[in-house]
């Protein structure tokens, strides 16, 4: 599915990120901790092909990163839903339309899906905010909204950075919970996070593996968690 | 592609904002043009029917010119136009009266010209046959029969008028081939002004696994209508402005004749579907450059 074999990535002269090797099984549930500035959303950006290691190689669905042409890359991306922290949407769309991007792009917006956006959207709680434009939308709204562009395509992987960095506690357990039933659906989920409290509650929920970048590695977290 | 962008794609002109700058430097830049682009072909198309006109005017005419003294010129402008007669390629000969000759020189010397009193030389008009006559041999015999006679077959002004002409016409067409390429730039200055500001755009459908033919598409199909709207426009008013023009006449000469005759009237409005096809080719390329740099 995904995978990274020793890989390395340089940054700013410096390496940030050396000797990482990991598999995303299907079906798997991974943390990825560090402190700020570790390299969490680069590794991010490494499993879905938006940076290329320095040295190492990705393997994205048995291709490597390097060999595929940018149509290549767009299409591996389908079955992947990334969840960025500042959630990126385009800001003239309204929220439906902007959680059907990635129908619209793949050109499968037919009636059937337009169905299934409804139920998407009350799924994660945004049914009643389907015409707000983004910047109408709470920080907890974003992610949601986020959350369910990156899900809408039935992805075989989600990637979420910090999915909650910006919204309250209550929020985060609800975010948690969609990414726990996501999971449950046979998702292979990986969650970058700072937010410990979180990865914690998530254990109650779910098999749960805890990786932690630390000195530019990539290690299995302690007992601590 | 091409057929993309005819037939639409609602969603995917959505995704790419409304921008208001290069929307109208697109619809001004095409606008313009395309009126420009107008008279341009009106000058070519002119350009084209004078040399067209003089070169039939000049081509199977002659004029044979008498100076003698004043009790010879009679009988040596009758053994012109026999000699004429019997000239093969000439289809006729004739001695022009003192009214025309008199008309002939009034523009310089004014109505009350004494031609009588005057050694004027006579002036014999000839017309060719389509065949035409031999120059050079009819020279030849005048010399020998007629010696007052001078003969002007008009090579020596027809070849440079249609020259003249010719280079008009030429400028004409260099003229739009020029506007067609600045049309390009600007636009393609637009669509990288437009890539440029939507860089976040981009990146957001790069992130959800659009491919750079959907994003390009949304960007030429955009620029491509603007520049087909502007052009519209332009030719329109372009063609009111030529109709506005004086109509031809003979006393206008060139200038008055500037326009479009007949089938001609169809020509301009070629203008802004070409106009749609270099907006297409230069957003496409700019797109695609954007897009790799971007990647």
């Amino acid at each position: 599915m995904i995978e990274l074999e020793n890989i390395a990535y340089n940054y700013g002269g410096g390496e940030l990120l050396s000797e990482i090797s990991l598999k995303l099984a299907p079906g798997s549930f991974h943390f990825l901790t560090g402190p700020s500035g570790s390299g969490k959303t680069t590794f991010l950006k490494l499993c879905y092909g938006a940076l290329i290691p320095t040295a190492g190689s990705v393997q994205l669905f048995g291709q490597d990163v390097r060999q595929m042409d940018r149509d290549g890359h767009a299409l591996a991306r389908r079955r992947i839903g990334v969840v960025h922290q500042d959630c990126q949407f385009l800001d003239h769309l309204p929220v439906a339309d902007n959680v059907a991007l990635p129908l619209t792009v793949s050109g499968r917006d037919s009636l059937e899906q337009v169905s299934n956006l409804k139920e998407l959207l009350n799924w994660v709680g945004l049914g009643h905010r389907a015409s707000a434009l983004p910047p109408e939308l709470s920080g907890g709204e974003r992610q949601r909204a986020a959350l369910a562009r990156a899900v809408i395509m039935s992805p075989e992987v989600v990637l979420a950075d910090e999915p909650t960095g910006n919204v309250d506690w209550e929020m985060s357990q609800r975010l948690l919970q969609l990414l726990v039933e996501l999971n449950r659906m046979g998702k292979t989920i990986l969650i970058a996070t700072h937010d410990l409290n979180l990865i914690r509650t998530a254990k109650h929920h779910v098999q749960a593996r805890v990786l932690r970048i630390s000195n530019r590695k990539l290690q299995l977290a302690g007992a601590d968690l | 592609m091409i057929a993309t962008v005819a037939a639409g794609d609602a969603q995917a002109d959505r995704v790419v904002p409304p921008t208001g700058f290069t929307a109208r430097l697109t619809l001004f830049a095409a606008g313009t043009m395309a009126f420009l682009t107008v008279f341009a072909l009106a000058l070519s198309l002119a350009s084209g029917r004078l040399a067209q006109r003089w070169g039939d005017e000049l081509a199977q005419s002659s004029t044979l010119r008498i100076s003698a003294p004043a009790e010879q010129l009679d009988a040596q402008t009758a053994a012109a136009l026999r000699l004429l007669e019997t000239t093969p390629g000439i289809a006729s000969a004739r001695a022009l009266s003192d009214k025309e000759q008199r008309a002939l020189l009034e523009p310089w010397f004014g109505p009350d010209l004494p031609v009588d009193s005057l050694p004027i030389p006579q002036l014999i008009e000839i017309r060719e046959t389509d065949d035409g006559y031999d120059s050079a041999g009819l020279r030849l015999r005048l010399q020998a029969e007629v010696p007052g006679a001078v003969l002007d077959d008009h090579t020596r002004w027809r070849k440079p008028l249609e020259r003249a002409a010719g280079r008009l016409r030429l400028l004409g067409w260099v003229a739009i081939a020029l506007i067609g390429a600045t049309t390009g730039a600007m636009i393609t200055l637009a669509a990288n002004a437009a890539l440029a500001a939507n860089a976040q755009v981009i990146s957001v459908l790069r992130l959800i696994g659009a491919q750079d033919s959907y994003i390009a598409r949304a960007f030429v199909r955009r620029f491509t209508l603007r520049a087909l709207a502007g052009a519209a426009i332009g030719t329109v008013m372009g063609m009111g402005a030529i109709l506005l023009l004086p109509a031809a006449q003979d006393e206008g000469g060139f200038l008055t004749g500037l326009g479009f005759t007949g089938a001609g009237w169809a020509l301009p409005l070629m203008i802004p579907p070409l106009a749609a096809v270099v907006a297409y080719a230069a957003t496409g390329a700019a797109a695609r450059r954007t897009l790799s740099e971007l990647a």
